[in-house]
């Protein structure tokens, strides 16, 4: 367009406009969400010691002027020899496969009943799945707690019914951390594999019964390899984060519920040792870059698609 | 097809109980008399009244409410700025990038983005002298960049499956770019202007683990004071408590749910 260029700040405000509509998320974003990271891998390097902050320099401007760079590789060694952090990152990618596969057969039913609805019924259901992530995370595992405690819900029922004699100890387990991963990451689940079954081209299915496939046969030849992005996308939804879990081994797991959140917690909070807990979350962010690989590439695939 | 059909039905009611069972259970014990939270011993509104006289809860709550309300307007801007360029804007240097950043939030573990955080707060007080100290503008920082993250996704599917050509038709008939997106952009977004706005507030409100590490003395939000309290077991004022948020947001998704009827899906 034939414009003019105006002089002055709104000159160049309307000439730049396009330029500060990206740079101000984009800077936000570099500045909150990325330079952070880099932070992190800095003190990863880093010596813990008794002062404000907890940790070393890494230059230090030495008496003749000469930048000194001290990188301490130890932080990384020490996770490496004590057998507790390894067998934390184990655990917790165990357990969050474990969880998302569980919470993957719980909810394809789910996600492929809900899309199969007539609208307004799909409307209504969409929205329970919604609503509890809408109340508070923390307290909805807060609730599993009078549930699954000794004189909880669960034991009072079986006893009321004489099932057992004696209580179940269902609290401080492993089965309590499944038990509420899977509760609280359902709809992460749910939604993203009903966006995609709600896109099933249906004449497939006709398709497939016309030429005498049973529906058994239909589902896993044709509706399950067309959900697989869906899956990915859930799967990777609820995988990434359960890795880092804090709160549901903290409240309901035992003392020999290892996982790297709380680790990393502990060792920050506790024994405040920085660099450590630095290194702990770049190996954690390192353990996560397939993971987050395969969800980028799912949204990209369902993102064209949709397109 | 019938079969898997009923198959399907029966697992969506196993799981809906799933889902509901525990906040049903909060709810009612709630109004039990008891202080063993799971053993029935009448009905009783003594932990509400015991809710609204302790200090520490009613202090917690209005600092988090405070610090919900401003991320989720500060999230809201950012976050629909980043959408509107994410897919509007053809190609520019690190479209790439931006995307990445805004997504990665959504999954990053919360003790990541804690603990980053609060070294970067560190290093730039030690570097600039800014921010002095952490406390509310801390958590509002953090609390605004993963909202901010929540508040694109929804935005930017809104914005895919808007009609490109009304904005189109009013940039070819002169309106200025600026205007065009207050004019005709922001009035069709709304819906998830709002819907944005209400999910950041409630993750600002939620979020434990991110706040415990960029918080400062003074500044305990109201997880962080619930956290502390049931780490040691159940207590019923925090029963009722959730009730409280439990009925207001069932309320206002309801609200939403009959004021603006969704179209397509969600």
């Amino acid at each position: 367009m034939g414009h003019k260029p105006q002089q002055g700040l709104l000159g160049w405000f309307k000439r730049r406009g396009r330029t500060l509509v990206i740079a101000i998320p984009f800077w936000w974003l570099m500045v909150f969400f990325l330079i952070p990271f880099a932070v992190v891998f800095k003190i990863s390097f880093a010596e813990a010691i008794i002062a404000r902050p907890p940790y070393s320099q890494l230059f230090t401007f030495a008496e003749n002027g000469v930048v000194q760079i001290k990188l301490v590789i130890a932080n990384y060694g020490y996770l490496l020899e004590d057998s507790l952090y390894i067998s934390a990152y184990w655990s917790s990618i165990k357990i969050a496969f474990v969880s998302t596969l569980i919470t993957l057969l719980v909810a394809y039913p789910m996600a492929y009943y809900i899309a199969r609805s007539p609208l307004r019924r799909r409307n209504v259901l969409l929205m329970l799945i919604i609503l509890p992530f809408w109340t508070s995370f923390l307290l909805r595992v807060y609730a599993w707690i009078g549930i699954l405690k000794t004189n909880g819900i669960i034991n009072n029922v079986l006893m009321w019914l004489g099932i057992t004699n004696e209580p179940f100890v269902m609290m401080q387990t492993d089965f309590a951390v499944y038990v509420a991963i899977v509760y609280t990451y359902l709809p992460f689940m749910v939604l993203p594999l009903f966006t995609n079954l709600v896109k099933l081209d249906q004449s497939l299915l006709e398709a497939s019964n016309d030429l005498g496939a049973n529906s058994l046969t239909t589902f896993f030849k044709i509706t399950l390899p067309l959900s697989v992005p869906g899956i990915i996308a859930g799967s990777m939804l609820v995988f990434i984060p359960v890795v880092g879990e804090f709160v549901i081994p903290a409240l309901l797991g035992g003392p020999d519920t290892l996982m790297i959140g709380k680790v990393l917690w502990n060792e920050f909070f506790s024994n405040r040792d920085w660099p450590v807990a630095s290194a702990v979350a770049i190996v954690m962010l390192v353990l996560l870059v397939i993971p987050i690989m395969l969800l980028r590439n799912a949204q990209n695939a369902s993102h064209e698609e949709g397109a | 097809m019938r079969k898997s059909f009923s198959f399907s039905s029966v697992a969506t009611v196993l799981g809906f109980a799933f889902l509901y069972a525990p906040i049903v259970s909060l709810i009612i014990f709630s109004f039990n008399e008891s202080k063993l939270v799971t053993v029935w011993a009448g009905f009783s509104t003594k932990w509400y009244v015991k809710l609204f006289q302790d200090p520490q809860i009613l202090g917690a709550a209005w600092i988090s409410l405070k610090i919900a309300f401003i991320s989720a307007s500060l999230a809201i801007i950012l976050g629909t700025l980043a959408a509107y360029v994410l897919v509007r804007f053809r190609r520019f240097l690190g479209k790439n990038l931006l995307s990445g950043m805004i997504t990665a939030p959504l999954v990053m573990p919360d003790v990541i983005i804690g603990l980053s955080l609060l070294l970067l707060f560190i290093s730039m007080e030690s570097l600039f002298g800014w921010p002095a100290g952490r406390g509310l503008t801390t958590i509002i920082i953090a609390h605004t960049t993963f909202c901010m993250a929540y508040v694109a996704v929804v935005v930017q599917s809104r914005l895919g499956d808007m009609d490109e050509s009304l904005e189109e038709a009013a940039l070819d008939l002169g309106a200025k770019p600026v205007r065009v997106f207050f004019d005709i952009t922001l009035p069709v977004i709304s819906p998830a202007l709002v819907s944005g706005w209400l999910l950041s507030f409630t993750l600002s409100l939620d979020d434990l683990v991110i706040a415990s590490f960029v918080s400062g003395p003074g500044a305990s939000t109201l997880p962080m004071v619930i956290f502390s309290k049931v780490r040691l077991g159940v207590s019923p004022d925090i029963n009722a408590l959730a009730t409280i948020i439990i009925v207001i947001v069932a309320l206002g998704v309801l609200v939403a749910a009959t004021k603006m009827k969704p179209e397509k899906g969600y």
